[in-house]
């Protein structure tokens, strides 16, 4: 254990760790500002902005010794007797200075930069710069030029803090970014001929601490005050990143990353970032339908039908989707076995593409595009004592005739399609079939019930990804009007009273299956790791890969 | 609400004078101002007037707050860049602007559609404050009058021919963008 001593705050840091000045002031509540440091990339010091004063406390006379000039706080490691002072007024005035000296060739176009209200310089200008500006400065637009197909650059709101460089080259591992000329001429550019296009791109306009950097998916949709952002799991692929989805009135404007050490570290991929647009297309399953009226339906007029249906087969069976919640999955598996105890269960067709990505820090897009395959599988094994996979539950229901009602869940993305026409030839044959689709299938086209499926940022409940991480989060917005989500449509069913809450049938889920004992407590913004549970649960688990 | 909220400000009732107390003292004086005021009203400084046959005179248009208009600069071209700053600023929410890219090279981007519900609007001006370029301005047109609720949404078109029909009587406000004031 060390001592680290900050503004007289005496701060104690682990034996392992390895804190710079920002950090340990950090865990005292002081924030030093800071442009080119980040935590996930390497220290270059060149912003300056952290300059602080420190020095070392002798252990045993307990003298401070400091020194005379200002050092990088980023740079400086907290060990143990470090001394740090971060608001003397040397510190403020050298603030001030690196901020006016970062505006005397800033543009002063905020009212239509797109990063006004979220922008580091903003913010610190109000903290610690100069009331009055010496400089003689109008306001003047900024050069643009585009780096690749994801990215556009505003050359002169840029601080040259270099973060965009180091990510390109630390993470993303590919270098196309580069600071040309020098001193007062320094730009950010790429070769010409190799434009910015790794698959990680988009990362660098979260990087970017003021609006040089520009995401060409988000540039002038909307200003960022106006939007609301809320915790959610991306649903593109097993990786499950942590990631924050903007909305305003329930249309999302971008994604971003949330910062999970366990998960993505502080970035997602451009697969993630960009491909939630069919979450508002138009072609979307808009309410349910039954194939006899051949139009759409009031849920009133669907529901009890649906349910008499159900209840008049000796025999009934449900396909879980890997895109639905384990609530959601849950429950729907409750309600098949409330009308048939011996329900068969058995999960949805898996979308894989490609192979597994690796980048550096080991952040990896998974090849499952699909974000809850680990969960569902448990609901069912866990319920049913076997894990039927698509192929295997298609087997049992060749052979068995008896199941006459099937309910099946989609929910693939736009471009995605699960069922295709010979997929699930078997379940057509049964006398009814529900399906549950994001997007119109030839199966879902072929069912006596054709529901809607909400997409992932409607989804409330927890997500269980590729490495037994359960990440629990509500709804980001709101399906659009004559879609029920799952979670509210099984509820319903289920005859439950109030409205579908995720974390009442989280603990009744931790209860029943041993695989999510530990997501009953409440579950933390990280998550929680079910691996534990299951390698104790393993010898149910059929190997479905 | 707690009654020991350092926020709250307790004030006691003023004790009535000697006055007040006997009541007629105040009851003239009361009415000394009405008769002032019939007696201006009957000499003809009354202030209201008989619109419509009437137009009532608006003493500086560059402070009446009317019907929006959204300026042109010397171009032509709207001066609005798309900010949002007025939709911020407005308490009504009655502006709605979709910005695009503009293909002008001193201008970033440009109001692709720009739309002012005048129902909806509460004519306090707070756009006019907020508009960092002088492109939205109030003029002292007043004499506002639609058929229905869609006609009085006002979209850029319309907004520019505010500006066409109004910016030789009333010039630009700002004195640096060509304004008068």
């Amino acid at each position: 254990m060390g001592t680290v001593l900050i503004d007289g705050v005496e701060v104690e840091i682990g034996d392992d760790e390895r804190l710079n000045g920002i950090q340990a002031a950090q865990r005292a509540d002081k924030e030093v500002p800071h442009y080119c440091w980040h935590p996930g990339l390497s220290v270059v010091a060149s912003c300056r902005m952290c300059l602080v004063e420190t020095g070392r406390r002798d252990k045993e006379t307990g003298d401070i010794s400091m020194v005379p000039k200002l050092v990088p706080a980023c740079q400086t490691p907290a060990t143990d007797g470090t001394v740090f002072i971060t608001d003397s007024e040397k510190v403020r005035a050298a603030r001030a200075l690196v901020e006016e000296d970062l505006l005397i060739r800033h543009p002063i176009d905020c009212p239509i930069c797109d990063k006004a209200g979220e922008c580091h310089l903003q913010d610190y200008h109000f903290e610690h710069g100069r009331e009055e500006r010496r400089a003689d400065l109008q306001p003047f637009t900024s050069r643009r030029r585009s780096l690749g197909d994801t990215v556009t650059l505003f050359v002169d709101r840029c601080v040259m803090c270099s973060r965009c460089v180091r990510f390109c080259r630390e993470t993303a591992g590919t270098s196309e970014l580069m600071v040309v000329n020098r001193g007062t001429h320094e730009e950010i550019d790429v070769f010409p001929g190799f434009p910015l296009d790794n698959k990680m791109s988009g990362n660098v306009v979260d990087l970017c601490p003021v609006g040089a950097l520009g995401d060409k998916d988000f540039l002038y949709q909307q200003r960022v005050w106006f939007m609301k952002g809320h915790d959610h799991v991306c649903g593109g692929c097993s990786a499950g990143c942590s990631i924050r989805v903007d909305e305003n009135q329930d249309r999302i404007y971008r994604i971003k990353p949330r910062e999970n050490q366990q998960v993505n570290q502080w970035w997602i991929c451009d697969e993630g970032r960009y491909d939630w647009h069919y979450i508002h297309d138009g072609n979307r399953v808009a309410g349910p339908q039954r194939q006899a009226d051949d139009q759409a339906v009031e849920w009133e007029a669907i529901l009890d039908d649906m349910d008499t249906d159900l209840r008049r087969q000796e025999r009934i069976a449900a396909v879980l989707s890997p895109f639905q919640t384990v609530e959601e999955a849950y429950l729907l598996a409750q309600y098949v076995r409330s009308i048939d105890a011996e329900a068969l269960l058995g999960v949805g067709p898996i979308p894989v593409s490609g192979e597994d990505e690796s980048f550096a820090q080991n952040f990896t897009i998974r090849a499952e595009k699909c974000p809850n395959r680990k969960g569902v599988e448990h609901v069912v094994a866990g319920l049913q004592g076997e894990l039927l996979n698509w192929e295997a539950f298609q087997e049992k229901l060749e052979a068995d005739d008896s199941i006459q009602a099937i309910w099946v869940v989609g929910g693939a993305p736009l471009g995605s399609e699960c069922f295709s026409d010979e997929t699930g030839a078997c379940l057509r044959r049964r006398r009814t079939l529900i399906v549950q689709e994001l997007f119109p299938s030839p199966l879902w086209n072929s069912a006596d019930y054709q529901l809607p499926t909400p997409a992932f940022a409607e989804r409330a409940g927890s997500f269980v990804n590729c490495d037994h991480r359960l990440q629990s989060v509500d709804w980001a917005i709101r399906p659009p009007a004559g879609v029920y989500t799952d979670g509210q449509l099984y509820w319903r069913l289920l005859n439950r009273t109030g409205l579908f809450q995720a974390d009442v049938v989280r603990r009744e889920l931790a209860a029943d299956i041993g695989y999510f004992t530990l997501a009953a407590e409440e579950i933390p913004l990280d998550g929680v790791c079910l691996t534990l549970n299951h390698l104790a649960t393993e010898s149910t688990m059929v190997d479905s890969a | 609400m707690q009654q020991d909220d350092p926020c709250i400000k307790w004030v006691e009732e003023p004790k009535l004078g000697t006055a007040g107390m006997m009541y007629l003292p105040m009851f003239i004086q009361g009415l000394t101002t009405t008769f002032r005021h019939m007696k201006k009203s009957l000499s003809g400084g009354a202030v209201t007037v008989s619109y419509p046959e009437e137009e009532p005179q608006i003493d500086n248009p560059l402070i009446y707050r009317g019907v929006h208009r959204l300026n042109k600069d010397d171009q032509g071209r709207v001066k609005c860049v798309a900010c949002f700053l007025c939709a911020t600023a407005c308490p009504a929410h009655c502006i709605d602007i979709v910005g695009v890219e503009s293909s002008w090279d001193d201008r970033e981007k440009y109001p692709e559609s720009f739309s002012i519900d005048e129902l909806r609007c509460i004519y306090c001006g707070m756009c006019e404050e907020a508009c960092p370029v002088d492109a939205i301005e109030l003029t002292s047109l007043y004499n506002l009058t639609g058929r229905s609720r869609e006609e009085m949404i006002f979209d850029k078109e319309k907004l520019l021919s505010v500006f066409d029909a109004t910016h030789e009587a009333e010039p630009m406000k700002s004195k640096e963008l060509g304004g008068t004031v």
